[in-house]
């Protein structure tokens, strides 16, 4: 193969209720190609949560197969470490460990992994200067703004240097102004660190500011709808949502999402 | 501003006051009751009483006593409450087959095992340091498997995507976020376990203070009595005075902490 990006061949999620098992991912197919910053968009319930916490091999597809640059996620002896390592992966919620320091917490995958106290300090102060947070290395998680917070989960999420980073509507929980501020460093660290991103989200406005490819999902059972090219040149500023091309993106989407939902 | 400056030192006054109010009642109560002074002494007999008690010996060869049969049966009881609290809040199974054990443990009146104890360990002090152990054990129990359990999810989502060894998720995620519950049934523990070495000292032997204040009743010294209930609270502050200083030592990020830090 090529390009050995993430590969989603046929996968299915039931979940499990008394009696009966509920679909909430009907087959679906999808490759994400190295390199690009690639959106799930779709109303609630449409099982893009569920997809991303496939491909981060957090829950396990009732069917179908994944392939993480190349390598398979799952084998018969379960979850597949050397895959599981070229993944990031950034959460609705930042879930920092509160009793850590900012820069104890970005350092943690490599803590983990058994790295030395001096590569995990130079590591997480690069991160933290990459996200914007330089100085902030020895203050505690509540200390911080949502937004600061989340940049430190990003970071985290990158410290252990994965190919893919995978965000669950990581800037949900934040205030318009901060969101949108969110996105265009977003941009930023990705335009940096060239890493494959997938992108959960329900805001039309996020997916169309930063994606390449928008994949459309419906929802009952989650399904792809349709997958969405977006050209604009980067780096993409927030000026661009004034945009005839922006505007009817996003109609277009919001027309096709009435119809769906 | 000035309000809050008010509100902040007021108590430095007012308890005080309180306490002086309460002790002159209970001298004027005395004084003017004709109340016999074996009944009840005024607080300046049991000020005195208390003073005698500090200057000899024998009030702080009880007092190690009773502190070493506390310290020693409360490091049990954390010891195997924290072990068991961890395997029974990791592991359902267990929890279930061992349920009925525990509550059965915790509903017994514990006090009625003390004769056992004399009978199988003595009059020495390792039947108390059992009976202190078995009081202070259940809160400490109870309290690291509700720890275990409230792991937050987004947390262990977090060590699951960083695929953390089980001993990692153990050191680095459990431990820490179990370690404000366990804190909490160890400051009730402590307070428990001074209550198990002091009644098995009043039911065998010759050391500690609950022996003393046995041997005070006998001797009709009322004043004394006061004075030695004065000690074991006094005692008591100490400990709880320890377990939260650990607390802002160990977990000066949790909110119990910051709470107490924001009003003091």
């Amino acid at each position: 193969m090529a390009d050995p990006g993430i590969r989603l061949h046929d996968v299915v999620k039931n979940y499990d209720a008394p009696g009966h098992s509920v679909p909430a991912l009907a087959a679906t197919s999808l490759d994400v190609r190295q390199g690009e910053m690639l959106v799930l968009l779709g109303p609630s319930g449409c099982g893009k949560t569920t997809l991303l916490r496939m491909v981060g091999g957090l829950i396990r597809p009732s069917e179908g197969w994944i392939e993480v640059a190349g390598l398979p996620l799952w084998t018969t002896s379960g979850r597949n470490q050397e895959a599981v390592r070229k993944l990031g992966i950034v959460f609705q919620e930042p879930n920092l460990f509160p009793w850590l320091t900012v820069e104890d917490n970005v350092a943690l995958p490599l803590e983990i992994q058994g790295a030395n106290r001096n590569a995990r300090t130079a590591r997480a102060r690069e991160l933290l200067n990459l996200v914007g947070l330089a100085g902030f290395e020895h203050r505690r998680p509540r200390e911080l703004s949502g937004g600061m917070r989340q940049r430190a989960a990003i970071a985290r999420a990158l410290a252990g240097d994965p190919q893919f980073l995978l965000l669950d509507e990581p800037f949900g929980a934040l205030d318009a102004m901060t969101r949108e501020q969110m996105n265009i460093e977003l941009q930023r660290i990705w335009m940096e660190t060239r890493q494959t991103v997938v992108l959960v989200t329900h805001s039309i406005h996020e997916a169309v500011f930063l994606a390449d490819r928008i994949v459309l999902l419906s929802p009952r059972p989650g399904r792809i709808d349709r997958v969405i090219d977006i050209n604009a040149p980067r780096p993409r500023a927030a000026e661009i949502e004034a945009s005839a091309e922006f505007q009817s993106t996003v109609l277009g989407l919001r027309q096709r999402l009435g119809t769906i939902a | 501003m000035t309000k809050d400056n008010h509100t902040r030192l007021l108590p430095w006054i007012t308890t005080p006051l309180l306490a002086l109010a309460l002790l002159l009642t209970w001298h004027v109560y005395v004084t003017s009751s004709g109340i016999s002074g074996f009944i009840l002494p005024t607080p300046i007999k049991v000020w005195h009483s208390y003073l005698d008690e500090l200057r000899g010996a024998a009030l702080w060869r009880h007092t190690w006593s009773t502190l070493y049969e506390t310290l020693v049966g409360f490091a049990w009881a954390t010891a195997i409450g924290l072990g068991l609290g961890v395997l029974i809040g990791r592991w359902r199974w267990l929890e279930t087959t061992l349920n009925p054990f525990i509550v059965a443990s915790q509903v017994i009146p514990k006090v009625a095992l003390v004769p056992l104890f004399v009978v199988w360990f003595g009059f020495g002090p390792a039947s108390k340091v059992l009976l202190a152990a078995t009081l202070a054990f259940f809160p400490i129990l109870s309290n690291t498997v509700l720890g275990v359990k409230s792991v937050d999810l987004g947390h262990r989502d977090v060590m699951v995507a960083l695929n953390a060894p089980r001993w990692k998720v153990f050191t680095r995620l459990e431990l820490p976020s179990a370690l404000p519950y366990l804190l909490t049934g160890m400051e009730v523990g402590v307070v428990f376990a001074i209550i198990g070495a002091v009644v098995g000292e009043y039911l065998g032997g010759s050391a500690g203070l609950g022996y003393m204040l046995i041997a005070k009743m006998n001797a009709f010294d009322t004043a004394a009595l006061f004075a030695i209930i004065i000690h074991l609270t006094l005692l008591g502050f100490v400990f709880y005075w320890l377990m939260s200083s650990a607390r802002r030592l160990l977990i000066p990020w949790h909110e119990s902490v910051l709470i107490d830090r924001a009003n003091p």
